[in-house]
């Protein structure tokens, strides 16, 4: 982003400056406050990362670190759909693999990676709790159970 | 507060389970069929958390006859009206059929899979709406508050716990009672009680259900427990991956405090207390109790020595006691029917009910709580409705990936936390696998060890390096490259691994590994000497599957679904498998309408 004017990346961190402004600048918010700002931005670009690191008196280090511990974070751009395939014990038994293989095929990408259209990002989660249903899928807050690989293409037609 | 009085009560679960089979489209059918025959101020519609019984979702129960209706989609809504609603039939083809008799259920109460339980962490899941805290305190809910912060002193409080032998439900097991003493006995200005809702075990979705379905019954065990040591403020530490909970968590506390049943003042006791909701940031090791305080200061969640304890130095240096939310959802129950009634239930040294989410090839998936001391037959069979038809048991997964698999010889073993310790799994939160012949035991292993190994926070050498040493040698026999003595360093690193970690995640990483080589030693000995899986799962391993000419109808089912076309022929005559192109998948297998395939 270094060709951003300073006007533009002003306003580009507006909304993270918004954010930082309403919490007190302890340690015990970081977490909140980086959730908030990735639900703003859909990820965290590294100007977010050093704004919330100067707006809450941290280091960069210790923001970067926390950002790079929780699986919840994401330094890269996102989808405007999150796909959660999940790969927990009863899903695996149930064929969860082939619902994972199935949906990389639909989108033709891999697990962690974003589609160029940017439409749809595809992750593996290790559970996520409904388990009586497998296999699950996510897709946002949908939680969709009972799949078979056939399935999959009417699934994600609904989110195009 | 709604004073009407309706002659019919429509439950309507809206757990994730049956949302996600359709149950929001159900329930807004309903209305509309309902204010179109005009019934609507004759029944009332009632959202209810998870009713456990996932596999049947979207669930619905007509009260005051009882009736549960199982699977019931859009297109049902008219007949159900039309028929039970106005005319009183019963829709008999919703009902439940019981699996292994095929006999037709009306009543909830009478089906096995509810027979057979005990609700007590569970009881208002799927008879109250979760919303409306009136529901709640209608069932006697802020009763036993009620009673601890008017006319019971805190030790009095901690003495019933102690006695009532409650242990923490989250996997550890150890006495809750005690747990509270330590804290109460800290001397602080302040202090802290946290609920672990972190529940981050593939396979175990108690907590989940009962913080969408009863969240007020957490709220309440909390604010007892706070009252007990002497805090004045709570967390509840939830998995960002549970929306639903979150949202029905957060408009709890909004009306106990409304109520003040949070807030100050509670009860006019002089007690205050103030609860907040965190979310998690996705990280399993959090669910360890360090690490979770670590999360909540804003930090990376890795756990630290103890000593110093939490209830000695926790969140934020201050004494702090942590339960787990199926704990929580116990403490009311124990202090309105008294420890006595609690410890008769259940065995000698694990009293009162355990919940179980009984998932895997079963026929009944869903949760399901049991005194202690039921048997795992008497789960798996009589409560799950057994496996699948022709399938025969091979293991039971319990305790997700902290635990081990047993197999068919424990079957009789009265589940509690020391039974399933002596026979080398734990309890862990309560996840209950059923495998049968198609699951590979030597895959599952790999698949737990998988996880642990991604989830290793990386603090300890033995759990970090360890696990990932494992997991090169299952990979490395799972693809049919195993060597003499894999299972015995296998063996080695995992008692290393064990008694060398600092926190809960890498002292019980290696189980599931050095249970399945207890139990299942030839399976990995067929890998590794026979380059065989028995199960078929291990791919590298398996052999292409063949289709018996004389018994194909050449219908063509088999072609269709092969994911590498390796399936050839013509319409009415027999095909072939390409044994080269054949990845052994199985897809096949189940399609043939006269069972002419099998693996060579």
């Amino acid at each position: 982003m270094a060709e951003m004017t300073k006007a533009k990346m002003a306003e580009f961190l507006e909304p993270v400056n918004d954010i930082i402004s309403r919490y007190e600048k302890k340690e015990r918010y970081l977490i909140p406050v980086l959730q908030e700002a990735q639900g703003e931005y859909g990820y965290l670009p590294e100007e977010v990362l050093k704004e919330i690191a100067v707006g809450l008196n941290l280091s960069l280090s210790q923001v970067y670190g926390v950002v790079t511990f929780y699986s919840q974070f994401h330094q890269q751009p996102r989808g405007n759909n999150i796909i959660r395939v999940c790969m927990g014990t009863a899903c695996h038994v149930r064929g969860g693999d082939a619902v994972m293989d199935a949906i990389q095929d639909e989108l033709g990408i891999d697990a962690g990676e974003t589609t160029d259209d940017l439409e749809f990002t595809l992750e593996s989660v290790a559970c996520i709790g409904a388990c009586g249903l497998a296999p699950v899928i996510m897709v946002n807050d949908d939680t969709h159970g009972r799949l078979t690989p056939e399935k999959i293409p009417g699934i994600l037609a609904k989110y195009q | 507060m709604n004073d009407s009085i309706y002659r019919s009560h429509v439950l309507v679960c809206t757990g994730t389970g049956c949302v996600s089979s359709g149950a929001k489209n159900l329930k807004t059918t309903l209305e509309e069929e309902l204010a179109d025959k005009d019934l609507s101020s004759e029944i009332k519609i009632v959202e209810t958390g998870c009713h456990g019984f996932c596999e049947k979702g979207p669930i619905m129960i007509v009260y005051p006859e009882g009736v549960f209706y199982c699977e019931v989609s859009e297109d049902d809504v008219a007949e159900v009206v039309e028929e039970h609603l106005l005319k009183g039939r019963t829709v008999e083809r919703l009902l439940f059929r019981e699996p292994m008799t095929e006999e037709q259920i009306p009543s909830y109460k009478d089906i096995d899979f509810y027979k057979k339980q005990q609700r007590i962490a569970l009881a208002n899941c799927g008879k109250i709406d979760p919303e409306d805290i009136d529901e709640y305190i209608a069932l006697g809910g802020y009763e036993a508050a009620g009673e601890v912060l008017t006319n019971m002193s805190s030790q009095e409080v901690i003495d019933e716990i102690k006695n009532s032998g409650l242990r923490g439900r989250g996997g550890g097991g150890f006495p809750t009672g005690l747990k509270w003493q330590f804290a109460k006995n800290s001397d602080s200005d302040k202090k802290y009680v946290i609920c672990n809702a972190d529940e981050g075990d593939p396979g175990a979705f108690m907590d989940r259900s009962i913080l969408e379905g009863d969240p007020h019954k957490v709220i309440e065990g909390m604010l007892i427990a706070a009252y007990a040591i002497g805090a004045d403020e709570g967390y509840v530490y939830v998995r960002a991956e549970y929306p639903l909970a979150i949202t029905r968590l957060e408009k709890a506390i909004e009306d106990s405090e409304k109520y003040g049943l949070l807030g100050d003042n509670i009860f006019s006791s002089g007690f205050n207390f103030k609860l907040h909701i965190k979310k998690g940031a996705g990280a399993f090791v959090c669910g360890e109790e360090t690490a979770l305080m670590a999360s909540i200061e804003g930090k990376r969640g890795m756990p630290t020595p103890r000593p110093p304890y939490p209830a000695v130095r926790g969140l934020f240096g201050k004494p702090t006691n942590i339960n787990n939310v199926e704990t929580l959802a116990n403490i009311p129950f124990i202090i309105t029917e008294g420890s006595d009634e609690f410890s008769k239930i259940g065995t000698e040294n694990s009293s009162g009910t355990k919940v179980f989410a009984l998932t895997g090839k079963i026929n009944n998936t869903g949760l399901v709580e049991v005194p202690m001391g039921t048997t795992l037959k008497e789960v798996i069979y009589e409560i799950g409705g057994g496996l699948g038809a022709g399938k025969k048991f091979k293991a039971v997964q319990t305790g997700g990936p902290s635990g081990g698999c047993l197999p068919e010889k424990y079957l009789d073993l009265p589940i509690d936390y020391d039974s399933l310790l002596d026979a080398g799994t734990m309890m862990g939160s309560g996840g209950m696998v059923v495998m049968d012949e198609d699951s590979c035991m030597v895959d599952v292993a790999r698949f737990f060890l998988n996880f642990t190994q991604s989830e290793s926070c990386g603090k300890c050498t033995p759990c970090r390096e360890g696990t990932k040493r494992m997991l090169e040698i299952l990979n490395r026999i799972t693809s049919g490259d195993g060597k003499d003595g894999d299972i015995e360093l296998l063996e080695e690193l995992g008692h290393h691994i064990k008694s060398t970690s600092l926190c809960g995640l890498g002292q019980s990483a290696p189980n599931p590994v050095l249970s399945t080589i207890r139990y299942f030693r030839d399976e990995y000995e067929a890998h590794i000497h026979d380059d065989n899986c028995p199960a078929g799962v291990c791919k590298e391993l398996s052999s292409a599957y063949v289709i018996d000419e004389e018994a194909c109808i050449g219908c063509g089912k088999c072609a269709k679904v092969c994911p590498v076309d390796a399936i050839s022929g013509e319409i009415k005559s027999a095909f072939v498998i390409d044994a080269d192109i054949c990845i052994a998948c199985g897809a096949c297998e189940p399609e043939c309408p006269v069972d002419a395939i099998s693996q060579g």
